[in-house]
């Protein structure tokens, strides 16, 4: 009875999926599926190596330094770091006074209430604080840029499929609409106010190249702020936001896989030495 | 419950004896995972799966109760103190890292305890119920890892319950208000995340209590072994410990050593970026994928593409994916041979490969954006998998010659042995 029953669900699904494939093989070969422009023009990441790759990679902290200079100079003026505090700033390098000094300059001032009205107020930054938002809120933001809200940067490059990397290509990648684009798929020029970039997902972005020309920071260590460079620190200063802990990871997964490997070496000779008498032949 | 030649439990030490009077705990664990269990000498590296799984769950248990310490099941919060936990909670990285990764882990070695059950016939008679119980087990944990997977409440969180619940929805007639009731809205939102909290919190350890009954069941037959004949006296087990024990830490080391290695050097490979991304309703991912332990069922939900008369295709697609586990709790009666190990039925084995090789495929297929051709491979892939179990499977049982089976667990051992030693061995005396 279980087998008759068992024998007739089987048959209804296999076949019913059986028809559905010839019904979904036909119109495939009647009618192609078309390849849209995301699937022709779109790039994967470019290829760039960065210290903090592999299992022992660590952060280079003037490049951090470079790339949170780039960060408070050109993208904090639209992006949102909320994840990150001042004081997490030590990581780079920076002693207390310098942390301290950085809060307090900061651009972005913290909201707060005034103790005498109760009014909405600002202050200065401290380092317990994180990083202040450039907009009061999403219409603001939205109002302020073409209708795109600037996405938080703290977990960018864990929010993407190869972060870093997608980062620095994004950023060195934004170009004229290839010809050939144009010619394939007229309807998919660039509208008004999007800037075009093949390693933006549906290819055309909100956000002007923000990194326009070289020499737009002025590095302190003497580094030459090219595009390409200025490009690198910032995707490894938001690897470091993303992931601050990485270092603390490598070092602890060293030293956890060395144990490992002797307890489980002991374990294996335990266990050999155990069936010694059952693993042999009479 | 235990073969009559089991050891006995005898206190030496005055203060066990006075425990082992009034409470005989040190003696049920003697019987259950000590001395006291005699199991077959020749089982093989695929019979580890099962610590391995209790490894897992207790993993994932002490993770889970130190990050529900630093959690906010709070739809405005919850992504954020899941950040918090990663960056100020001391070790609070590891804890969820762990406790990602864990999962994923988790599902590993109970994908091959079940696939070691299906080669080995481990579901045939007398051992039904510890196969059935293992699907209650592996029902659970499924619902547990999906609950858990909206808890950071990112965008994959965010649209995985909303598919999910929406599966429900399917449901002619009553769908939609059982959605809106398990969702607690008509969306998900803070009392979904609240309820999903609450469950997840539950859940593990229900399976726990389940795990003992498997467990339980496992030891009124014993444990079964790769020929599937079942033991015959003495010499063809061994007491579970320290014998097993030992593997079983060899097993348990070799399984953090992975464990490790991803944990700390890929902990996000098996995620998706999207999820560090906080849930925003206003905006629907490229492409929803659940976890890749979802992806086979997944891509036969999503085979159907075809309604059938007045039945639509996403009901159909519903039907099939929850059909395609609940079969497995026929699986005894429906393949009937009396040779359990794959070993012996060259048929059987055969078929066996087809089918993991099916199930890899639909877990690709699962995994792919919802474009052809993967929707026709999976309609092939899922059109396979239902054959094989409905079908297939009783037929075998049926017509198949299987090959010899060894006299007893010993013979079989003793001519493994022999068969190494090289001709110098001598003939088996036992």
């Amino acid at each position: 009875m279980v087998r008759i029953g068992a024998f007739l669900v089987g048959l209804f699904f296999a076949g019913w999926l059986f028809i559905s494939f010839l019904v979904g093989a036909y119109s495939y070969v009647v009618e192609p599926p078309a390849k849209t422009v995301e699937h022709e023009f779109h790039l994967a990441p470019k290829h760039v190596s960065f210290s903090f790759e592999g299992p022992f990679g660590k952060y280079d902290q003037r490049q951090l330094q470079r790339g949170f200079q780039v960060f408070k100079e050109v993208c904090s003026a639209c992006h949102s770091l909320k994840f990150v505090a001042f004081r997490d700033l030590e990581a780079l390098g920076y002693n207390e006074a310098e942390v301290k000094a950085i809060a307090k300059q900061w651009a972005i001032k913290t909201p707060s209430v005034d103790p005498a009205t109760g009014e909405p107020a600002t202050r200065d930054p401290v380092p317990a604080d994180h990083f202040p938002k450039p907009f009061a809120n999403n219409v603001a933001a939205a109002a302020a840029n073409n209708n795109a809200i600037p996405p938080d940067l703290s977990l960018m490059t864990k929010a993407r499929h190869h972060g870093p990397t997608y980062v620095y290509s994004l950023l060195t990648g934004f170009q004229d609409q290839p010809a050939e684009l144009l010619k394939k798929f007229p309807d998919a020029k660039t509208p008004e106010g999007l800037h075009y970039n093949p390693y933006f997902a549906n290819l055309n972005l909100a956000m002007a190249p923000p990194l326009s020309a070289d020499g737009q920071v002025t590095y302190g260590d003497g580094t030459n702020p090219t595009v390409d460079q200025m490009a690198q620190d910032v995707s490894a200063f938001l690897a470091w936001t993303a992931e601050p802990k990485l270092e603390n990871r490598h070092a602890a997964g060293l030293a956890t896989v060395i144990f490992l490997l002797i307890a489980t070496a002991l374990a294996y000779m335990s266990y050999q030495n155990i069936w010694a008498d059952k693993k042999k032949a009479a | 419950m235990s073969f009559p030649w089991a050891e006995h439990y005898t206190p030496k030490h005055p203060v066990m004896q006075w425990v082992d009077e009034k409470l005989p705990l040190p003696r049920l664990v003697y019987n259950a995972i000590g001395a006291g269990y005699p199991v077959p000498r020749n089982l093989n590296y695929f019979w580890n799966f099962g610590v391995l799984a209790g490894v897992a769950l207790v993993i994932q248990i002490v993770t889970g109760v130190i990050m529900a310490m630093h959690y906010g099941a709070n739809d405005l919060v919850a992504f954020g103190t899941v950040e918090q936990t990663m960056r100020d909670v001391n070790a609070g990285w590891l804890m969820r890292y762990a406790h990602a990764n864990g999962a994923s882990f988790f599902f590993i070695v109970v994908y091959l305890h079940i696939f070691r059950g299906l080669y080995f016939g481990s579901y045939k008679a007398p051992r039904e119920m510890v196969w059935l119980l293992g699907l209650v087990i592996f029902l659970l944990m499924m619902a547990t890892a999906f609950m858990g997977y909206v808890l950071p409440w990112g965008q994959m969180s965010y649209w995985g319950a909303k598919v999910i619940t929406g599966l429900f929805g399917a449901i002619p007639v009553v769908g939609e208000p059982i959605q809106t009731w398990l969702l607690g809205g008509f969306a998900p939102g803070n009392a979904s995340l609240n309820r999903f909290f609450s469950l997840h919190f539950l859940l593990p350890f229900v399976i726990a209590g389940v795990i003992i009954l498997h467990i339980w069941a496992l030891h009124i037959p014993g444990s079964s072994n790769p020929t599937g004949v079942e033991v015959k006296g003495p010499q063809d087990t061994v007491p579970f410990h320290p014998y097993y024990t030992a593997k079983d830490g060899f097993g348990v080391g070799v399984f953090l050593i992975l464990f490790a290695i991803m944990l700390f050097f890929a902990p996000n490979y098996l995620g998706h970026p999207d999820n560090y991304i906080e849930a925003n309703p206003l905006s629907t991912p490229a492409h929803i994928v659940p976890e890749w332990y979802f992806w086979p069922f997944y891509a036969i939900l999503r085979a159907f593409t075809v309604d059938f008369f007045f039945v639509p295709a996403k009901l159909l697609g519903v039907l099939a994916m929850f059909a395609s586990i609940l079969l497995l709790f026929f699986l005894p009666w429906l393949d009937t041979s009396p040779v359990r190990s794959g070993h012996y039925r060259p048929t059987f084995k055969a078929f066996f490969w087809l089918l993991m090789f099916d199930v890899l495929i639909l877990g690709y297929c699962g995994g792919a954006p919802a474009e052809e051709p993967y929707v026709m491979i999976s309609q092939v892939a899922a059109a396979y998998y239902f054959a094989h179990f409905l079908i297939i499977l009783p037929l075998i049982a049926r017509f198949e010659k299987p090959l010899p089976l060894p006299g007893s667990i010993t013979e079989s051992v003793l001519a493994k042995y022999a068969k190494a030693d090289g001709e110098t061995a001598a003939v088996p005396a036992e």
